[in-house]
């Protein structure tokens, strides 16, 4: 139900996010705009790596460098559309003629955007696993690991695609502004990835610590897309 | 009766541009105002100033009560606004657009449901209610629009062009839904005043550089003035 107190009509939070989320991946399921070529673009830097590389197993910091690589550049071709539909087709006007807190819509697109990741990992992780793994054992902590960044680049990623979109250079600008915001992020994540990974079976040597880094990243900048979504959507 | 909108020497720039300066007006509650002028007088500016899409750069303004751009909060949800672009998501069908406002403005599912199909009815949709609208003319994405302009029930609306693309069929059926009468106070803006003029209660007319040249009755404005103006001869 629509509040209204003194004129004032106001939008449950909640209800506007649904909406914003469900026409998002509505529309992405319709038109496979975003997720094939996510996962086109992974599966076939593991294939690159595989034979580059010249190796059928890998293990520790190398196998947690080749998989965050390219999960972090898949990411991107994602981040990239995010906002495409807003800016093209005047969604962003539909957004500031409703009553709602814009807020919301920042956190819709990175639910959109780890909904994207969470498919893509569904997908290309089992691969990343079956070319380079020797064992499965390590693959359900990394869950968490995978998890935790996602919140991460999924918060990174919707900040900064929202102030690119109205660029002509926005394949561009992502990457440039992107890309070493999230070094920290790919660091924890390959920090708490590589013991997981090792040859002999998952270790955790400093595990606590890089899932409470990856934590402090998720939280800092869901904070901050919080706190200045509402001036990025301002003329 | 009560001020819908009072304009005290608003303006605005765009970098170095000034797109409208030292605009002033009153407009009644229910009452409807035609803005007309040569292309690039600024029309578009101050109905997104009104629709809070842009904010001013100087100067005044109070809509239904809401001085802006602060408490444009407040507005929000209140108006209806007609653009030049339809607002619509082309990869959804008609239906689903609708809904997906009817969302954002909190409308609850089954008054919107109704609502919907009683709009979609009013401007003779129905049977393509569930084409994707990227499927559909222009003419037809127009009458579409015009259900989303309306579909909250705003007090204000802000028509830019409203029979921009329609046949004459669809510009009866969208006297139905946007024309005087209805209880809204309207401000449009035409290059058609033989048409516009007879509906409207007061007119305003802006010159090049967003200038405003006359505000008065609509009755007291000469037809022939108005049609030169229309037409982008200097007034």
């Amino acid at each position: 139900m629509t509040r209204e107190g003194a004129g004032v009509r106001v939008t449950p939070s909640r209800q506007a996010f649904a909406a914003i989320l469900g026409k998002d991946l509505r529309t992405e399921l319709r038109t496979l705009r975003s997720l094939p070529a996510m996962a086109l673009f992974a599966v076939t830097t593991f294939v690159i790596f595989r034979f580059a590389l010249d190796r059928t197993t890998l293990s520790g910091s190398l196998a947690a460098g080749v998989l965050w690589a390219t999960l972090l550049f898949a990411a991107i071709l994602g981040i990239n559309r995010i906002f495409v539909s807003e800016r093209e087709e005047g969604g962003f006007d539909a957004i500031r003629l409703a009553p709602i807190d814009r807020t919301v819509v920042f956190l819709a697109k990175a639910a959109a955007l780890l909904v994207y990741m969470a498919v893509l990992e569904l997908v290309t992780v089992p691969v990343f696993a079956l070319f380079f793994l020797d064992s499965a054992a390590g693959l359900a902590p990394l869950a968490l690991v995978i998890l935790l960044a996602d919140v991460g680049l999924a918060a990174t990623g919707a900040l900064i695609s929202s102030m690119a979109v109205n660029s002509r250079a926005r394949d561009l600008v992502v990457p440039l502004v992107l890309l070493p915001l999230v070094v920290p992020l790919m660091i924890a994540a390959t920090g708490a990835s590589d013991p997981l990974l090792e040859a002999g079976g998952p270790a955790y040597d400093r595990f606590g610590t890089w899932l409470l880094t990856l934590g402090l990243y998720d939280l800092v900048f869901l904070l901050i897309g919080y706190a200045v979504f509402d001036f990025l959507l301002e003329d | 009766m009560t001020e819908a909108i009072a304009l005290t020497a608003l303006r605005r720039d765009f970098g170095e541009r000034t797109a409208l300066d030292c605009v002033a007006l009153s407009l009644e509650e229910g009452r409807s105002l035609l803005v007309l002028g040569p292309n690039g007088a600024g029309k578009t500016t101050l109905l997104r100033i009104l629709a809070t899409l842009l904010r001013p750069s100087g100067g005044r303004a109070e809509v239904l009560g809401c001085e802006l751009p602060g408490e444009a909060w407040r507005l929000r949800g209140r108006v209806g606004y007609l653009g030049h672009e339809p607002l619509l998501y082309r990869d959804l069908s008609s239906r689903e657009n609708l809904a997906f406002h009817a969302r954002l403005h909190g409308i609850p599912e089954r008054e919107a449901a109704e609502r919907i199909g009683f709009l979609l009815a009013a401007m003779g949709m129905e049977r393509r209610a569930d084409q994707r609208t990227e499927e559909l003319s222009a003419g037809m994405r127009q009458r579409i629009a015009i259900c989303r302009c309306v579909l909250h029930e705003p007090a204000l609306l802000l028509l830019d062009e409203p029979d921009s693309h329609l046949d004459a069929e669809g510009r009866e059926l969208a006297r139905e839904l946007v024309g005087p009468g209805r209880g809204a106070t309207r401000v449009v803006v035409s290059h058609d005043p033989e048409r516009a003029l007879p509906e409207a209660d007061r007119a305003l007319v802006l010159g090049h550089g967003g200038v405003q040249l006359r505000e008065s009755p609509a009755e007291e404005l000469d037809p022939e003035e108005a049609r030169s103006v229309a037409a982008g001869a200097p007034a």
